[in-house]
């Protein structure tokens, strides 16, 4: 008799927690076998509700964070992520993927998180502009983050996808809710505890596991969800980008191979950015002429 | 202080000559190069909010219409303007500004003839503007690729674009000149109450030479408007008006390609700190709300004044609203013309009586007003609490709240609290809170000691409920276009 394993427990991430899904729902993740790998929360629209809550709390926080440190700690989630390769690997061959697929996705969500820490404070200077008024005034553009954004991850990975999105939204000062994908759980479950051993604020990154068909509308028409990042095919998605106007909310849908080299770049983090444009005037008294 | 300051300071009647604009009786669509009439055969009429009488009649298109303005503009779009090169599309528009400098006055005297606006704004503001708009951007149409260095920017197609009726001209010029820079073709609809310097702008463009069908009017009401945004060959869309159209608009868009930018509602905050140059400010504050008579989405409508200093500034501006002059747009005197429909008119009214029936205190400025006409006295409310319908929603007029803060914490929370989040004000001496501040304030336009000032040069559009998309400088461009 060999030692008997320790199964974990996949919980859900809320404000820097670990909670089960607070309606004490589950729904079983099976091997290729048929073997059950894992009880996965199936979440509901309360604890939707409770991660925004959690995700606005932290916005403040985190969107004022320096962008140097921002970059700090997206470089630590991918340190995290390396030191724990082996485990992410197993998961995806466990749900299905191949050896040499699952290490392709784990080296690439690795190689993008350092990707996008190395944008937090360069693209700023990018993006922004002064701008040359005709009167005496110093008027300049900056950019923003839009605030809390909902990700639906997609159904075809279990960690690139959502890596994909969510680090150009964190790298831009935003806080995310996401939904990750459903028939893939384990993954982003780890990733949440990678996050979690990251220096990552609570509540700057909340993680569900659940049905978008039950969810889909709690998070279209939530009033404190700024912006809601689809990537996945769903018959719903008109009807979610419907729903989003209930605020103005900003929709964006990715249909991407998120393993393409075109799957990472500025846009994804200038689509979650709000361009604030600042005027102060001049005082033109003295100093004319004064030149060299 | 007396409030008599206008009996002390009177002025003689300065009306500018109205004869400098030749306006027809009636009006024709702009389709494919050509003025034609709506094929309904109808025409609505078009009044003087400043006398209630007849100014012309105008072409009341319909789909039919807006579908032959499409087609052309597809045309357009096909066989001549993404054939050009960008140098010659820039000259195209560059041209347009100039012509329309050349017709200013002319231009400024339609405007204010039409929507009620002074003719010191149209004549400084609006019209010199909506030129300095199509200059500029004629500059942006050779440079995209500088622009966005390694994104091969491309032209979407044929964009749509509908215009409010507060700043006519000059946001038809924002619309515009951007589309046209980036390679699109255009068919735009003015508000149903001031389409008259559209009319003439598209005599302009037809003068100017531009090729047939980069350029279309299909003037008309809201069913005009949801035509175009519904057409399928329409590729992007450009709003600005109400945040409850905005949201029609952007359901009717969602889950098709189009490209949207709506700029959208505002209830924006004015802050006055107690080191903030008061007298200053008082004039920054009555820029701010009585501009245009109020019908300005990023007014500066909620006032937060320190408590400290509270009562000072509303005294020295109730001096300053005395001497405010209401009446004739067309006189160079005046400070506050006409409101610009009878609508708006009683939908500010109903806002005046809410504010009364919630408890909060109105002062009106004791001003003169014309017998005829839809004009108001510049509007104060204090004792005004944040939950108040009259701080929370946008009453789109000459009309002030005011309440009081301590800290600065407090008063970024009041300001932020709000759905919407076109522009905020600041005033202070100490740049160190004031960078604090603006920066805190979740609205995309920040004035610092200054308000209401618009160029082309900079970006404008809000946050959260008051839209997305930003029109002005070089984040104007984006909009209109797609990249690889």
């Amino acid at each position: 008799m060999g030692r008997l394993e320790v199964l974990k427990t996949y919980k859900i991430y809320i404000g820097g927690a670990f909670p089960r899904t607070e309606s004490g729902r589950t729904y079983p993740l099976h091997g290729k076998k048929g073997d059950l790998l894992a009880n996965i929360c199936l979440s509901s629209r309360k604890d939707v509700r409770n991660a925004v809550v959690a995700a606005r709390k932290a916005f403040g926080g985190w969107s004022e964070k320096t962008a140097f440190n921002r970059g700090q700690i997206l470089y630590r989630i991918a340190e995290m992520m390396e030191g724990r390769k082996a485990q992410l690997m197993e998961e995806l061959v466990a749900m299905g993927f191949t050896k040499v697929a699952a290490e392709k996705e784990v080296l690439l969500s690795i190689d993008r998180c350092i990707y996008y820490a190395g944008w937090c404070d360069k693209y700023q200077a990018v993006v922004s502009s002064v701008n040359p008024v005709a009167s005496a005034h110093f008027n300049f553009t900056v950019a923003e983050p839009t605030g809390v954004v909902a990700i639906i991850a997609d159904e075809k990975t279990g960690l690139l996808g959502l890596v994909s999105l969510l680090l150009p939204i964190l790298a831009g000062g935003n806080t995310a809710v996401v939904l990750a994908s459903q028939s893939l759980a384990m993954s982003s479950i780890t990733l949440a505890e990678i996050i979690h051993s990251s220096d990552v604020p609570g509540g700057v990154v909340n993680i569900l596991t659940g049905d978008l068909n039950e969810l889909a509308e709690t998070f279209s028409t939530h009033m404190d969800i700024n912006a809601l990042a689809l990537s996945r095919s769903t018959d719903l998605k008109k009807k979610i980008a419907e729903n989003c106007t209930v605020n103005v909310k900003r929709f964006f849908s990715y249909d991407k191979n998120w393993a393409d080299a075109s799957a990472q770049g500025l846009h994804f983090i200038s689509d979650f950015q709000e361009y604030k444009t600042t005027w102060h005037p001049i005082e033109k008294i003295g100093g004319a002429g004064g030149g060299y | 202080m007396s409030k008599k300051t206008q009996d002390i300071w009177s002025y003689a009647p300065a009306p500018e000559s109205s004869k400098v604009v030749q306006i027809k009786e009636k009006y024709d669509l702009y389709i494919d190069g050509k003025f034609v009439k709506p094929s309904s055969g109808k025409y609505f009429k078009s009044f003087n909010p400043a006398d209630e009488k007849e100014i012309c009649s105008i072409a009341y298109g319909n789909e039919k219409d807006v579908d032959l303005a499409v087609k052309a503009a597809r045309k357009a779009y096909n066989t001549v303007w993404s054939k050009l090169s960008s140098a010659e599309r820039g000259k195209y528009i560059f041209r347009i500004a100039r012509m329309m400098q050349e017709r200013s006055r002319e231009l400024a005297v339609a405007e204010s003839i039409d929507s009620g606006k002074t003719i010191r704004e149209s004549r400084d503001i609006d019209i010199p503007l909506a030129c300095n708009h199509f200059f500029y951007y004629a500059g942006w149409a050779d440079k995209l690729e500088e622009a966005f260095p390694g994104r091969k920017p491309k032209s979407l197609g044929v964009a749509g674009q509908i215009i409010p009726w507060n700043f006519p001209l000059l946001m038809a010029a924002w619309k515009i000149a951007p589309a046209l820079a980036t390679g699109n073709t255009v068919v735009i609809k003015p508000a149903e109450t001031t389409s008259l310097t559209m009319m003439i702008l598209a005599e302009i463009i037809h003068e100017a030479g531009l090729p047939a069908g980069v350029f279309n009017v299909v003037s008309g009401y809201g069913d005009t408007g949801a035509a175009i945004v519904n057409h399928p060959d329409v590729n992007k869309i450009a709003f600005t008006g109400s945040t409850a159209v905005g949201k029609i608009i952007q359901k009717a868009l969602a889950g098709t390609d189009k490209k949207l930018t709506l700029e959208l509602g505002g209830k924006s905050a004015n802050i006055v700190f107690d080191d903030a140059p008061i007298d200053q400010a008082v004039e920054g504050i009555v820029n701010g709300i009585f501009f245009n008579q109020g019908h300005v989405c990023c007014a500066g409508s909620r006032l937060f004044v320190q408590e400290n200093i509270a009562e000072k500034v509303i005294e020295k501006l109730k001096f300053r609203m005395a001497s405010l002059i209401v009446g004739d747009p067309l006189d160079k005197n005046t400070d506050i013309g006409a409101i610009n429909s009878k609508e708006q008119f009683e939908t500010i009214q109903k806002y005046l009586k809410i504010g009364k029936d919630e408890g909060s205190e109105m002062y009106q400025s004791p001003c003169k007003l014309p017998k005829k006409g839809n004009y108001m006295a510049p509007t104060l409310f204090m004792n005004v609490a944040q939950s108040n319908i009259i701080a929370q929603e946008e009453i789109f007029g000459p009309v002030l709240t005011i309440q009081t803060f301590r800290t600065i914490d407090e008063v970024i929370q009041k300001a932020n609290n709000s759905p919407f989040g076109l522009a905020a004000g600041v005033w202070s001496d100490k740049g160190s809170k004031v960078f604090n501040v603006t920066s805190q304030l979740r609205a995309g336009v920040v004035w610092a000691n200054t308000y209401n000032k618009f160029d082309p040069a900079a970006p404008f559009g809000g946050y959260k409920e008051s839209g997305f998309g930003r029109e002005g400088g070089l984040h104007g461009l984006i909009p209109y276009l797609k990249f690889d």
